[in-house]
C-alpha cells in the first residue's frame, strides 16, 4: 500500500474571547463537514495534535492530497462557539519537528 | 519571483481614520501589497490622499475605487464620463440586464459585480461573457457572502458562482476575487482566499492569479492610462519641450 503523505500545519486563532480545545476542535470539524461532507472529512486524515488556549495556537496534521480543502475549510470559519473568530494558517511543514522549529 | 497580492474590495469607513489604520496594518500583516477601497463619487480628493497616506504608513498601496449602481444604460454612460479619470478602479454593480450588457462592452468599466442571491438577478451568462471578453471588464467575485451565509443559501450561491466562473473562463474573461469585508476578523490571507475560491472550480495556479495577477493588472493598466504621459495604448510621451 502506498504511504500517505502528510503535512503539519501551525494555526493561529484570532478571537476576542478565549476558546477551549473542545470548541476549537468542534469548529474545525464542523467547517470541514459543512463544506465537504462526512465523506470528504474522512479523506482528510485530520488530527489535532496540540492546542494552546492562552497563545491561541494549534498544530494539526492532514493528508497532503487534501491540504487545499483543509485550507478552504479553515478559511470559512467565522465563528467559534457563537463568538466571532478567524483561523489563520501560519506555517506548513512536512515533519512536526521542523514545524516546531519554525514556530518557536 | 515573489507573488504580490491584492484585495480590490475592502469596505472601510474612510472617515474613521483610527479604525482604518488598524485594518490597514492587519491587511499588511496578512500579506497584501495592494488594496482597493471604494469611495463615493462625491469624495473629495483630499480625503483620498489622506487615506493614501494611512495606507503608505502601513506599507500597503492604495487603489481608489468607485462602485457604480446605475439604474439605466444612459445613467451608467454619464457616470463613466464623469468619474473615469478620477478613480483607478471602476466597478459596476449590475442590478438589471440593460446595465449589465452596457457595462460589459464599455471599455471604461474595470469590473462587473453581481450581488443578487437570486438566480434571476445575476446576469453573467454567455452573452454577457462574450461582450466582456471583447472589452476590458473582469468579473468580480466577493468572498464575504461565502463566509457569512450558511446552509441552502450558500449552496445555491456556490452553484451560481461556479457556473459564472466556468463561463468566464471559457470566454477568457479575467476574474478578480476580493474579500468585500470591513472587519479584521473577516479578513483572510490571500492564500486562504485562493483556497476558498478553489471551491468555484479554479486550479491552484488560477486561484492564486485571481488574488494577485488579475487585480494588479487592472490597477497597473489604469495607472498607466491616468498618467500624464499616456497618449494611447502602447504610446506614451517620453520627452517634451524645446529640444525634442
Amino acid at each position: 500500500m502506498k504511504r500517505v503523505k502528510r503535512r503539519y500545519l501551525a494555526l493561529q486563532l484570532e478571537s476576542n474571547s478565549s476558546v477551549t480545545s473542545r470548541e476549537f476542535s468542534d469548529a474545525v470539524w464542523n467547517a470541514i463537514t459543512r463544506l465537504y461532507g462526512e465523506y470528504g472529512a474522512s479523506q482528510m486524515g485530520l488530527t489535532i495534535l496540540d492546542y494552546h488556549e492562552e497563545k491561541k495556537t494549534a498544530l494539526i496534521r492532514v493528508s497532503l492530497a487534501t491540504l487545499q480543502q483543509v485550507r478552504a475549510s479553515l478559511a470559512s470559519i467565522t465563528k467559534i462557539a457563537g463568538k466571532e473568530a478567524a483561523i489563520h494558517l501560519m506555517s506548513i511543514s512536512g515533519t512536526i519537528k521542523s514545524l516546531r522549529e519554525k514556530t518557536n | 519571483m515573489k507573488r504580490e497580492f491584492a484585495d480590490l474590495h475592502l469596505c472601510l469607513n474612510t472617515r474613521n481614520s483610527t479604525a482604518a489604520q488598524g485594518v490597514m496594518l492587519k491587511v499588511a500583516a496578512l500579506g497584501y501589497d495592494l488594496v482597493g477601497i471604494p469611495f463615493t463619487p462625491e469624495t473629495p480628493e483630499t480625503e483620498i490622499s489622506n487615506f493614501r497616506k494611512i495606507c503608505k504608513d502601513a506599507k500597503v498601496d492604495l487603489a481608489s475605487r468607485v462602485d457604480l449602481v446605475p439604474k439605466t444604460r444612459n445613467q451608467l454612460i454619464r457616470l463613466l464620463a464623469k468619474l473615469r479619470r478620477r478613480f483607478e478602479v471602476i466597478c459596476v454593480i449590475c442590478e438589471n440586464k440593460e446595465v449589465a450588457r452596457q457595462a460589459a462592452k464599455d471599455r471604461r468599466v474595470d469590473m462587473l459585480s453581481f450581488h443578487s442571491l437570486e438566480y434571476k438577478g445575476r446576469f453573467f451568462d454567455w452573452a454577457e461573457a462574450e461582450l466582456a471578453s471583447s472589452g476590458t471588464a473582469s468579473l468580480e467575485v466577493d468572498v464575504k457572502p461565502l463566509l457569512l451565509l450558511e446552509g441552502p443559501t450558500r449552496v445555491r450561491l456556490l452553484s451560481y458562482l461556479r457556473r459564472e466562473v466556468s463561463i468566464a473562463m471559457s470566454f477568457r474573461v479575467p476574474i478578480v476575487v476580493s474579500s468585500g469585508v470591513g472587519t479584521e476578523l473577516l479578513l483572510r490571507k490571500p492564500r486562504e482566499l485562493a483556497a476558498l475560491v478553489s471551491l468555484l472550480g479554479f486550479n491552484e495556479t488560477s486561484a492564486l492569479d485571481v488574488v494577485s495577477t488579475n487585480p494588479i493588472a487592472i490597477v497597473t493598466r489604469n495607472r498607466q492610462k491616468l498618467s500624464r504621459d499616456f497618449v494611447a495604448p502602447g504610446i506614451r510621451v517620453i520627452k517634451e519641450g524645446g529640444d525634442c
